[in-house]
This record gives structure tokens, C-alpha cells and sequence, in this order.
């Protein structure tokens, strides 16, 4: 028999009781000790924590006096400790890379309760780890600049408060927004939960700070068309829409405005209860304030007269000729902060909601409450002018639902507490609240519950199966009907009222999805946006560089929105101190010789890392862009792309040593 | 005296000879430098002259066909033991070819399937025997293996020569090769190596364009009115091989507007062919709905094979398996 060419040392964890008492942790080092030292297994050990200082210290000792050239550890995925132990064997001169760790919890003790069975599967794993870390290179981590800038992506609270966090410290921002005006939702509502503060009066602030701060560019009118690039060093395509408005002229003094004769129904800001001008700003608040143009609904595009805004501007500010403009610059990180949409409510059709008039959504009825609303915060039914004397407010809507969504989209049972209160004091209507549970864990929340249920609003639990206004009894008339099942006293109901309010859920942007892989990240099935980790990396994602605040990564109200867009600014400000940073050597590359250039890789990869010769007819992996994902490596018909860490020698070898033959 | 020179087909379909036929005057060139030992296909020879040969008298023996029976095995072990040179010869002997498909069954149902099907007539259902009793001693005929197995997986092999057949000119080129050793004026290459055969991928033989890979459909040609005569055939929705496959063959059916199936095997970097074009295919098929792309590979009807065809004898399961 050969001898083998390393020299390894094999450490299996008991992680506390959280191996051990599956596995029999002494048993498989021993067993890695004799039936592993052909491969070249020197010493196998066993310890209580792996990852303490003593269990690496163990590590660092054998390499420095038995001379290991490579280091297996069993113990939990590598998601939690690779780093650790790659760490400790750098620290002991070995090059990190060489070393290997093997899950036996989440993959082993966790998973199964047999201890036998548990034990060989343990031994296999162990024996693939040592079959694969023979193949190891010894890899050098690649080092790239950072780009002090940072491109946010939506310009709302979340998104605003991390470019307010880093242009305070320094750094430079761009904001980039898609609507005419920062603000978000938020600009949208009248009062905030639990507190009932204003909602505009806390916020405007910070849009005011967000339009003058000299570290912030604000693209607002303006869409990312396209990332390539790679953490440090992206470069973004912006494309800056046409506002028919000369900035450095405007004065934001508001009299084009005034002066357009046509009236557009405004389906976003004022989600279609109020009227905007073809020429406009969505709210007096807004940053900035000069005015966008609605070319779908200006007369002068439509039938080529008019030009009332241009003729009354006093500073020239008007340009019809104005085009798009793509606008690129570079930055070193990136934070998408770009919210949610509204459930649309028409896809519960037994609410009746878009065919009965009265039934309205939370956005709706948000604007409603606004001083500056439709209705000057007058909280009438559709016509206008009549007060409800009874409003129901339903729950859940389109959350907490297999058929919809099956998520809880946490801000509506506060949301449903809050109009509950604002019909109670302006209207002193009834209130019913229709609810599946209450959900109040924030701080002040649960008392926030109290408070309403003190003052007078009924709260009926049950899903409510009907919104309907086909009368059955003489006070049912000219009403409608909420039909529900009140499960705490075991009946059907059917309440009377005037006003139905649908505390519709969140749900991700419509196109989430396409943003997504704009920026190279991954979506889960829902369509939110999944952070590096759920509990210990909430806003950085699976891509270098790229992060998520707010409702982005799923539905939360705003103090939760701004913990996040401040932890990413705090996350890329980290990034941007550092000045420069390394990268995990983990690369694909392609064996130009074996390359035909079938072209079956080029559009695949998520970084935009492979690029095509058209005089070679060969493809070609950009060092620096690539992530090391694999996509191409499984894609390529000719084996041509090879992925470092990952060849065929090493997952046919780890294959090879999962198949051994344990029992013995 | 010539060095002796030997071919012989275990599990194939003649092809291979023909192809060395094919070569045309080369083959007088075989003859004028080698003393033919044993070529069953081409003239008369009984195994017992091979086995009262010297070990290793034998400088090259071209072996084709997969190992189906006993037979098969018996003369490989035979031809190993007498040959200096053993090249797996064609597609079978390296990979199992289209004998190798067979792997997809158990041989008790390819037996059942060739003598007692619909399309059979064998009123007295009658099964071949392995041996039979007769009133002058047992007579004895080859057993079926369980499977079929490649050249290498039974003997130690030097040289593999893939391709179903492999092409005349490739032929020619080696033996001029060998020729040229025996002359003292070239050097064999590495043990182990793969001849007659180019370096990359039928694509790099294949004079098609080629641009980014979207595949909404696959089809097959005879069903598309007119191909685009200088597009890539997989563009076009024809699942063409070529990609995955090695060169040597000049691209000859992609060239003539018919799909690449895979006889050449595959390529340097390629481990299992099938697998390896399957997540190829895979990889580009454009679109995100399961329904759709349930459709779109519809239009691959039998990819055992479209991705198998030549190389499931040789492949990494080698063929169907149990689950257990």
C-alpha cells in the first residue's frame, strides 16, 4: 500500500449533548483513528466544544507538533464554525483552506434518533471529509478595494434612514426612487401606531435632511437599469426618467401646477381617491419639490396645444423636449430598501371590495384620516359627506390565508387597532374588528389593545366569510352585511354597518422578482427577499455587498424598518472602513482548450461574471466577478469549467468515501 | 518477421470492421506491416490457436464489442494475456454502446422480451439453455451476464478508440501511428489515453453559429419545416449533442443538419455523459414555471436515449439500479 501523502488530523465535536447523545462521538474518532490512517489520518480526537478556545487550541497544537497538512472537523454545518476552524488552522501556519468541516449535527444528530445508525452515519460523513480533503489546493484570499459610495434603492423610511446614517458618517449616497418623491407608504398615513404621532411630521424632517445633505445625490423619478460588478466595485446604470422639468431652473413654486387644466386620477399616492394635475408632485411635502410630468395624460403630448404650464412658468423651468437620461456611476455597496405592495383586495371577492362602494382598503382609508386627504381627514363613506354610524374593520385580509398568503403580514392587527380608534374619535361610530388573533408583541403595543378595547370597540373572532348588501331583515337594508362566524360564542352573525375597512396584508413588490435578479440576490417563494441568515445576518443577502432593509425582506412596521435600513448602513459603513476586503477564493474557471464555446454558460450566471471572445469562440470567467455559485460549473456539456474546492476529484472522492463500507 | 496484429468483436454489431475496411488501401498497409494473428470477421481462426500463442505475442489487438456473455469475457482475458497493445475498439468496447442500453433491464426480461413477446412466435416456449445434454456429450453456448459490462471493466486496457464506428480517417491516422513505432519512428502515447479522437467538443468541429442558449422548445428535425442551415441546431430546439461530446468525427451530422447523438463519447472533462447534458440542457431551458418547463422537456420523448444512448454501460451507475 502507498503511503499517504498527508498527514490529517480528524476532531469530532459532542457539542455539549447536542452530538453526543446521538452519537457516539468517541466510538467514530476511534473508528476514524484505525480505519482512516491509509488516507492518511495521524490523529483523531474527540472534545465537548470544538469551537471553544481549548478544542482549537487542540487544533493549533497537533498541526504545530504532528506536523498535520490538512484538518477535518465534525461538528456542526459550516455555516456556523467553518470560519472558526479555518481561523485556528491559519493561526497554527496551515492554510485555511486545507481544512474541512463536516456537519454530524444538522446533517446527523438532529436528523435521527437510532444511536447505531446515527454513529455509521457519522463515520461515513467523517470518511467523505477525509476522501475530499486530500484533493484541497491551498487557496490565498483575494483582496479588492471598496468604493466609499453606496447606491440605496427606494426612498422610503427605511431607505431614507440608511442614506441619512451613512452620508452622516460621511460617505457618499446615492438614493435612487422610482415615484416623483421620496417618503414612501408612510407619506401616505395620518397617524403612526402605538403612539398616534403624525405620521408626516415625524418623517418630513427626514425627507427635508435627505434632499439638503451634501453626501446624498437623490434620484427620485429615476430607475436602476442595470448592476454589474461585484462587491467593492459595482457599476450601476440609472436611468433618470424624463420630468419635462429643467431641476436647476424649478423653483418648486408650485404655479404649473396650478395653472394645468387636467385633472388625473391619482392611483398611487392617493391610491385613487383624489385627483393630481398632469403636471405635479405628489404631496406638498414632497423632496424634491419640483414637479414630474404625466406624458400619458398631459394635453399638449395628447393633442399638441396647451402648454399653460410652460407659458406660466416664471423661470423657463419647463422642457418639452427633456429626454431620459442614463446616468452611471460607481459604487461599492449596495442597500435595496424598496417596500412593499398592498394586497389587492378584488382577489377576495366576498368582500366585496371594487363592487361595493363603501368597502374600502387600508390604503384607501389611511388617506382618508390624512389631513391632507381627499376628504381633509373627514372619515365618510364613498359619497363624501355621509358620517358612518357603524364601521367594520376586517383583519388578515389576504394574510394568514393558504389561499392567498399564507404569512401573518404583522402590521395589520395595529393597523386595524389604529382605525379603530380614529372612526371611534372622529366619527363615534360602532367598531367592530374582525380578527383571527391579535398579534400586538411590539413595545407599547399590547397595551395600545387594551386602550381600544376600553373604548367600546367590539371585537368579534372569526374570519369573515361574506361582505354582502342583499338584505335579509328590515335593518339590514341600504347596509352592509359582515356574515361571520364569531367562534367565541359559537354562532353565525351577521353585523349591520355602513363602512367596511380591509385591513389588507402586505405583499411583496409586483416586480420583486425581475429587481431581484438585477442585483444578483435570491427571493424565497413568497417573493421577499432572503437574508443571509434569519437571526444572526437579517439585512445582509447571500451576495457580497448587496443588503435589505424594511418590508423588502418581509412585512414590518416602520420602527422595525428603521432598526433595518440603520443596521445596513451600519453593515456597509463597517464595509467601507475597512477600505479594502477579502474575497472567498472559491472560483469557477474555464479550461480554455476544452472550451468550444457552446455558449451554454453565458447567460447564466448570476454576477455577469462569463464573458464570450468572439475571435477565440471561447468563454472566460472574470476572476473578480465571480461568486464561486457553480451555476456554469453544472451547466458546462463539456466539463470545461471547473470550480476550485468543488472538482470532480474532490465530490467524486467525497462520494467515494460516503459509500465506505462503515460497518466494519 | 511482422509483429502480428488481431481484431475481434464481442458484443457488437460489425460496424467497427467494416470501418477498418473502410479505410481502403490502409489496409493494405496492415497487411504489408503486420502478420493478421486473429480477425474472426475476416478470416478463419479457432481460440485455441490464439491460446496456444506466446503471452504477449500479440503487438496490437483492436478489441470491439461490450462484454455481454461469458464469451465475451473469456476472449478478453484471452487477448489481454496475448496482446502487448489492447485498445477498447469503437463505442462498445469503451463505453457499451447501443448493446449497453440493454442495462435499463434485467437480462431475465430481455430474454422474456426476445422470445416471448406479442411479435414473437414461440407456440412451445422455447428458451435458449446454456448447455444441453445430447447423446454425444453436453454442447455448451455463452450465459448472458447480468449486465453488460465495457472492455475496461473487465481487463486492464491501454488505448480507447471511441466513436460508433470510430471514423476511417482516425483509423488510419493510428495505425499509421503504430506503424511508425514499429518502425521506430514515433513513440505510443500515455498509457491510459484516449485516440483518434480530437481534444474538445464536436461544437469546436461544428462550422454552426452559435449564440447565447434559450431553449422555449425541443424538437426533433423531421418535425421543423426548414432548419436554419447555419444556426446551432440546439438554438434551433434539436437536442444536439455536440456539446458534450468529444470531437474527431469533423461534425459530421451536425454538419449535415441532423442532431449529434453522442457516438464519439465524451468529452476530456466529461465524467458522465449523461448526467453532465442533462444538467446542460437543463440549465438553459428558459423558463421559471414548472408546467411550462414540464412541456418544454416533453419535447425530449425518450431521454434514456437522447442522453444514454452510447454511454449507460460505461456510465457512473453503469445502468439501472434497485432502489433500495
Amino acid at each position: 500500500m502507498n503511503t499517504p501523502k498527508e498527514r490529517i488530523g480528524v476532531y469530532i465535536c459532542h457539542c455539549g449533548t447536542n452530538i453526543s447523545a446521538v452519537v457516539d462521538v468517541e466510538d467514530v474518532a476511534q473508528w476514524a483513528a484505525n480505519k482512516l490512517e491509509h488516507k492518511g489520518v495521524v490523529i483523531a480526537r474527540d472534545h465537548k466544544f470544538m469551537c471553544s478556545s481549548l478544542g482549537q487550541e487542540l487544533v493549533e497544537n497537533d498541526i504545530k507538533e504532528l506536523g498535520l497538512t490538512r484538518v477535518v472537523v465534525a461538528a456542526c454545518s459550516p455555516h456556523l464554525h467553518e470560519k472558526t476552524f479555518r481561523t485556528a488552522c491559519e493561526r497554527a501556519g496551515l492554510n485555511p483552506y486545507l481544512c474541512e468541516l463536516v456537519s454530524i449535527r444538522e446533517q446527523v444528530s438532529w436528523v435521527h434518533s437510532d444511536k447505531v445508525v446515527a454513529t455509521q452515519k457519522s463515520k461515513a460523513i467523517v470518511s467523505s471529509g477525509v476522501e475530499r480533503l486530500i484533493y484541497h489546493e491551498a487557496l490565498e484570499q483575494l483582496s479588492v478595494p471598496i468604493n466609499p459610495a453606496t447606491l440605496v434603492v427606494g426612498g422610503g423610511i427605511a431607505g431614507i434612514q440608511a442614506t441619512l446614517e451613512l452620508a452622516d458618517a460621511g460617505s457618499p449616497v446615492y438614493l435612487v426612487e422610482r415615484e416623483p418623491s421620496i417618503g414612501g407608504h408612510m407619506a401616505q398615513f395620518d397617524k403612526t401606531f402605538p403612539t398616534l404621532d403624525c405620521s408626516a411630521c415625524i418623517l418630513t424632517p427626514k425627507m427635508v435632511d435627505v434632499g439638503i445633505h451634501p453626501n446624498i445625490t437623490l434620484l427620485t423619478w429615476a430607475e436602476v437599469e442595470q448592476v454589474n460588478g461585484y462587491v467593492g466595485n459595482f457599476d450601476v446604470t440609472v436611468r433618470q426618467k424624463a420630468r419635462k422639468v429643467i431641476t436647476d431652473l424649478c423653483t418648486g413654486c408650485g404655479i404649473c401646477i396650478e395653472k394645468c387644466p387636467k385633472n388625473v386620477l391619482d392611483d398611487i399616492y392617493e391610491v385613487g381617491m383624489n385627483y393630481r394635475k398632469a403636471v405635479y408632485t405628489p404631496f406638498p411635502q414632497a423632496v424634491p419639490n419640483y414637479p414630474v410630468m404625466d406624458l400619458d395624460n398631459c394635453i399638449y403630448f395628447d393633442t399638441g396645444k396647451c402648454k399653460a404650464c410652460e407659458k406660466f412658468c416664471p423661470t423657463n423651468a419647463i422642457d418639452f423636449e427633456q429626454e431620459d437620461e442614463m446616468l452611471k456611476f460607481q459604487v461599492g455597496n449596495i442597500i435595496l430598501a424598496t417596500g412593499f405592495d398592498l394586497f389587492d383586495a378584488r382577489k377576495m371577492s366576498n368582500y366585496g371590495y371594487g363592487r361595493l362602494e363603501n368597502v374600502f382598503n387600508s390604503l384607501e382609508f389611511e388617506r382618508m384620516c390624512n389631513a391632507s386627504g381627499p376628504t381633509e381627514g373627514e372619515i365618510v363613506l364613498r359619497d363624501g359627506v355621509t358620517t358612518p354610524k357603524a364601521v367594520g374593520i376586517i383583519h388578515c385580509v389576504g394574510s394568514r390565508d393558504k389561499s392567498h398568503n399564507a404569512y401573518c403580514s404583522s402590521i395589520c392587527c395595529m393597523q386595524s387597532l389604529k382605525f379603530a380608534h380614529l372612526v371611534e374619535e372622529r366619527t363615534g361610530a360602532h367598531v367592530y374588528n374582525f380578527y383571527i388573533d391579535i398579534r400586538t408583541p411590539g413595545k407599547g403595543y399590547d397595551e395600545f389593545y387594551n386602550r381600544i378595547v376600553e373604548e367600546g370597540t367590539h371585537f368579534v373572532r372569526g374570519k369573515v366569510a361574506e361582505v354582502t348588501n342583499a338584505a335579509r331583515q328590515p335593518d339590514e337594508k341600504k347596509k352592509l352585511i359582515i356574515q361571520v362566524e364569531d367562534t367565541l360564542i359559537g354562532k353565525q352573525r351577521r353585523i349591520p354597518v355602513d363602512m367596511v375597512i380591509l385591513s389588507a396584508g402586505l405583499e411583496p413588490r409586483h416586480d420583486a422578482k425581475e429587481v431581484a435578479k438585477l442585483f444578483g440576490i435570491s427571493c424565497s417563494a413568497d417573493g421577499w427577499y432572503i437574508e443571509k441568515h434569519p437571526k444572526l445576518d437579517p439585512v445582509a443577502t447571500m451576495t457580497d455587498g448587496v443588503y435589505i432593509a424594511g418590508c423588502v425582506q418581509g412585512p414590518k412596521d416602520i420602527p422595525a424598518s428603521i432598526a433595518q435600513g440603520a443596521a445596513a448602513a451600519a453593515r456597509v459603513q463597517g464595509k467601507i472602513q475597512q477600505g479594502e476586503m477579502l474575497m472567498e477564493p472559491i472560483r469557477a474557471s474555464i479550461i480554455e482548450e476544452q472550451c468550444s464555446g457552446c455558449r451554454i454558460c453565458n447567460d447564466l450566471c448570476p454576477y455577469n461574471a462569463i464573458l464570450y471572445h468572439d475571435a477565440t469562440m471561447t468563454s472566460e470567467i472574470n476572476a473578480a466577478l465571480c461568486q464561486g455559485c457553480g451555476t456554469c460549473i453544472a451547466a458546462c456539456p463539456a466539463g470545461a469549467v471547473i470550480g476550485t474546492s468543488y472538482s470532480n476529484e474532490q465530490v467524486l472522492a467525497q462520494i467515494e468515501g460516503l459509500l465506505m463500507d462503515v460497518s466494519v | 518477421m511482422k509483429p502480428k496484429f488481431a481484431m475481434y468483436w464481442a458484443s457488437s454489431c460489425g460496424g467497427c470492421e467494416i470501418a477498418v475496411l473502410n479505410t481502403h488501401e490502409k489496409i493494405l498497409d496492415v497487411d504489408a506491416n503486420f502478420d493478421v494473428a486473429f480477425w474472426p470477421v475476416a478470416m478463419d481462426a479457432k481460440y485455441k490457436d490464439v491460446e496456444a500463442m506466446e503471452d504477449k505475442s500479440i503487438l496490437l489487438t483492436l478489441f470491439n464489442g461490450g462484454i455481454r456473455n461469458d464469451e465475451n469475457e473469456e476472449i478478453a482475458n484471452l487477448l489481454r494475456q496475448k496482446s502487448q497493445i489492447l485498445v477498447a475498439f469503437g463505442s462498445c468496447a469503451t463505453e457499451g454502446c447501443i448493446p449497453g442500453m440493454a442495462n435499463f433491464s434485467p437480462s431475465h426480461e430481455i430474454v422474456e422480451t426476445a422470445f416471448h413477446t406479442l411479435s414473437t412466435e414461440n407456440p412451445n416456449s422455447i428458451y435458449p439453455q446454456t448447455s444441453y445434454k445430447m447423446p454425444e456429450g453436453t454442447i455448451y453456448i455463452p450465459t448472458i451476464n447480468s449486465r453488460v459490462k465495457t472492455l475496461v471493466d473487465v481487463v486492464p486496457v491501454d488505448y480507447f478508440m471511441p466513436g460508433c464506428p470510430p471514423e476511417s480517417h482516425q483509423i488510419s491516422a493510428v495505425l499509421d501511428l503504430v506503424i511508425a513505432v514499429v518502425k521506430g519512428e514515433a513513440e505510443l502515447p500515455p498509457k491510459g489515453a484516449v485516440i483518434g479522437v480530437g481534444n474538445s467538443t464536436v461544437c469546436d468541429e461544428c462550422d454552426r453559429e452559435r449564440d447565447v442558449k434559450k431553449i422555449r422548445e425541443f424538437t426533433r428535425a423531421h418535425l421543423v419545416g426548414a432548419l436554419d442551415p447555419n444556426l446551432c441546431l440546439l438554438e434551433q430546439g434539436i437536442p444536439c449533442n455536440g456539446s458534450a461530446t468529444r470531437s474527431g468525427c469533423d461534425a459530421r451530422c451536425p454538419t449535415a443538419g441532423a442532431q449529434c447523438i453522442g457516438c464519439y463519447g465524451p468529452a476530456p472533462g466529461v465524467i458522465d455523459y449523461g448526467a453532465r447534458l442533462i444538467s446542460s440542457f437543463a440549465s438553459v431551458v428558459d423558463s421559471n414555471d414548472p408546467d411550462e418547463i414540464e412541456r418544454i422537456l416533453d419535447g425530449i420523448p425518450d431521454p434514456a436515449g437522447q442522453f444514454y444512448r452510447f454511454s449507460l454501460a460505461g456510465s457512473l451507475l453503469k445502468g439501472a439500479r434497485e432502489a433500495v
